[in-house]
């Protein structure tokens, strides 16, 4: 019944008329690059700007006199202002985020998605005037563009200390600790890659779908294929298909402009095939049962609309659900779209599969249930 | 075969009747008119035949088939140019026209279809960039692929400025000339007359009257007449001093003619009167004067059609 020919050819037409049409062009293809470079410029931090360093200082003295509290002086100088109140540069490439002292700092790097940390100990003021070897523990992701800035730094910093306060022949008493940090999310825009791909699985099927369905019906030009052999489901699995070879051209647009100007780090698995395939499936066909059941295109876009942008902004595109309240987080939950978007940072971000299957699971199901629904309202001709 | 058999179809949306009981038949071959106003209820019956549209009750068989429960079957064999057509955007006539080939499974010549329709010079200008003739005439050229023995036209020619609509009626009677069989709509009393060989007149869901335009004016018509350029009181006099039937508006006395010689009894008693008179003539009744006693419409002086829609809005 289902003829693959019929549907080649209706993809052929249809993809030459979406080629043919700039506009739909730059909405599928440029428009997500362009929000990565935008909120990667905005967000990443690496190119302009200072690094924030989360700092946590467990020297709490006492000390008999200010001048004693090394340990304040020291983070000072992590702000860029050495002990005799000069600026060390007028382009300091940190800024220290002071970390409570009763902070469990590991955990609190992980709560805060920042893999660069630095703990001065306790006792560091009275061991370095008393001459005694003590060390600064740096927190870093080697893979990460900003842990090496903040080493670089804090050794400097360091170096400034032993040359300063100590004479010259002894062995520096101040050293450096690194340790290693796999904290879940290294940067935004690792985190915003897979975010926008969900974005562009949402928009361009969906708007598309939404506009095409509602206009088609309105033009008459459904009831005019409707007089051929192509079946309504040959005609939504051409669109269904030209979205997902949308969407994989897209994704590979995103990761090199992603990787190229900001560095992202992101995991190419087979995982991610299952998320490319059934996303653009399920909002082409949700598009579809839009426009079906709406009368007419003002209704359709209006109707669109309200249930695309929610997905948007609320499902992990921009901005990670976990920094958001826990009512927003629970609208998250009900939106399809937060399932592919967990599912991408699942295999992309944090390598775990487990995770990444059951997200497969949902997508599918609610992909199957959509495209039932849309095939089955959506008619060619009247009653 | 009979290609179309129609008796008793019904088409009801709520309360109001669109298509009331109409019967008729289209034989092989013939071009079949269906003429009327806007909400006629001609649409609604073409669209019940190509079966895009479900009947309501009555009995439809289009070459010999069923066209709601058969309508897949049924649109391998017709050929259909729906109101309004329109098309994707992006494409041409020429990759249309291969577009439908391929769902229709069939190899054809889409310059050989262009040709047919007089679209050469536009084969491959995208479809939005075409005049209104032209897309009308890419319509044309889609009902074509599958080679159909039956065509359904529903108002082919509407909107189009009056050398477009030759062009579309001079590629009609092309197909008529090839044994096609043709039903077609419109609104336009010249299309009809031009094209049909039957023409079906529609007013409010029903047929006012069917077969040749010949037929119809006979039949519905007031025959012969003697018009003369008069006044009222010419009317009255030859009124009262003949048995004839005269009727008088807006300047013109106009007497029925049942005998040719009745024309001479009327002209010797305007003579008589000494009333003025100046030109004139004898005429039939056109298919303009049926219609307008039929429809009780007026026609506009593009020979379409204006009548007041009795609390109708439905469109066809």
């Amino acid at each position: 019944m289902v003829s693959a020919k019929r549907i080649a050819s209706d993809f052929r037409v249809f993809s030459r008329g979406y080629l043919r049409n700039k506009f739909g062009l730059f909405f599928g293809l440029v428009f997500p690059v362009i929000l990565i470079v935008i909120f990667g410029a905005i967000f990443s931090g690496n190119s302009s700007g200072t690094i924030a360093v989360y700092t946590q200082n467990q020297d709490t003295g006492p000390f008999l006199s200010p001048q004693m509290d090394v340990a304040a002086q020291f983070v000072q100088a992590l702000n860029g202002t050495a002990p005799d109140g000069t600026r060390i540069s007028d382009t300091w490439p940190i800024r220290v985020e002071l970390v409570d002292s009763s902070e469990n700092f590991t955990k609190y790097l992980a709560d805060h998605s920042s893999s660069d940390g630095i703990i001065i100990p306790a006792n560091f003021s009275a061991n370095y005037l008393a001459g005694k070897a003590d060390s600064v523990t740096v927190y870093g992701n080697p893979t990460s563009s900003t842990s090496g800035i903040v080493s670089g730094t804090v050794n400097g910093v360091i170096n400034l200390f032993n040359l300063k306060y100590y004479n010259s022949n002894a062995i520096p008493i101040i050293s450096i600790t690194s340790t290693t940090v796999n904290t879940e999310q290294t940067q935004y825009v690792d985190f915003l890659i897979p975010g926008l791909i969900g974005f562009s699985i949402l928009v361009s099927p969906m708007f598309s779908l939404v506009n095409i369905s509602s206009e088609y019906k309105k033009t008459k030009l459904f009831k005019q294929l409707s007089l051929t052999p192509l079946t309504k489901m040959e005609w939504l699995a051409s669109k269904v298909l030209w979205y997902i070879v949308l969407t994989a051209v897209s994704f590979l647009l995103m990761v090199v402009v992603g990787v190229l100007l900001f560095d992202a780090h992101v995991t190419l698995t087979v995982w991610l095939i299952p998320f490319l395939l059934l996303g653009p499936t399920l909002f082409a066909s949700l598009g579809m049962l839009v426009g079906t059941i709406t009368k007419n295109p003002e209704t359709a876009g209006v109707i669109g609309n309200i249930v695309t942008f929610p997905m948007m902004f609320l499902a992990g595109t921009f901005f990670p659900i976990s920094i958001m309240p826990h009512y927003l987080q629970n609208i998250a939950h009900v939106l399809p779209l937060y399932y592919v978007v967990e599912g991408l940072n699942n295999v992309m971000v944090y390598a775990n599969y487990t995770g990444a299957l059951i997200d497969i699971a949902v997508v599918g199901i609610i992909t199957i249930v959509i495209f039932a629904a849309a095939v089955r309202l959506f008619k060619w001709r009247e009653d | 075969m009979i290609p179309i058999e129609v008796s008793s179809l019904k088409k009801y949306y709520g309360e109001i009747k669109a298509v009331d009981e109409i019967s008729f038949t289209v034989d092989e071959g013939e071009i079949f008119g269906l003429l009327g106003p806007n909400g006629a209820g001609k649409t609604t019956s073409i669209e019940i035949m190509e079966g895009l549209r479900k009947k309501d009750g009555g009995d439809v068989k289009v070459l010999g088939l069923d066209p709601w429960k058969d309508g897949y079957e049924l649109h391998k064999k017709i050929g259909v140019i729906p109101q309004e057509f329109t098309f994707f955007e992006k494409t041409s006539p020429r990759e249309a026209i291969i577009y439908y080939a391929d769902l229709f499974g069939i190899k054809v010549d889409p310059d050989e279809i262009l040709r047919e329709v007089l679209l050469e010079d536009s084969a491959k200008v995208m479809f939005d960039n075409l005049s209104g003739g032209q897309k009308q005439k890419t319509g044309l050229a889609l009902a074509l692929v599958n080679s159909p023995e039956l065509l359904f036209l529903d108002e082919p020619t509407t909107g189009l400025d009056p050398n477009a609509r030759r062009a579309i009626w001079e590629v009609i009677r092309g197909l008529k000339a090839k044994g096609k069989t043709i039903i077609l709509t419109t609104h336009y009393l010249d299309e009809a007359q031009q094209l049909s060989d039957r023409v079906a007149i529609m007013n409010l869901g029903h047929i006012a009257a069917i077969g040749t335009v010949d037929e119809i004016i006979a039949e519905h018509g007031s025959g012969e007449r003697l018009e003369i350029h008069g006044s009222k009181k010419l009317a009255d006099y030859i009124k009262k001093n003949t048995s004839l039937k005269v009727e008088y508006r807006e300047g013109m006395v106009s007497i029925q003619l049942k005998q040719k010689i009745d024309a001479l009894a009327a002209l010797a008693t305007a003579e008589q009167s000494k009333l003025d008179w100046g030109e004139i003539q004898t005429r039939r009744d056109s298919l303009d004067d049926v219609f307008i006693k039929l429809v009780s419409g007026m026609v506009d002086e593009h020979g379409e059609i204006i009548v007041e829609s009795k609390n109708r809005n439905v469109n066809g």
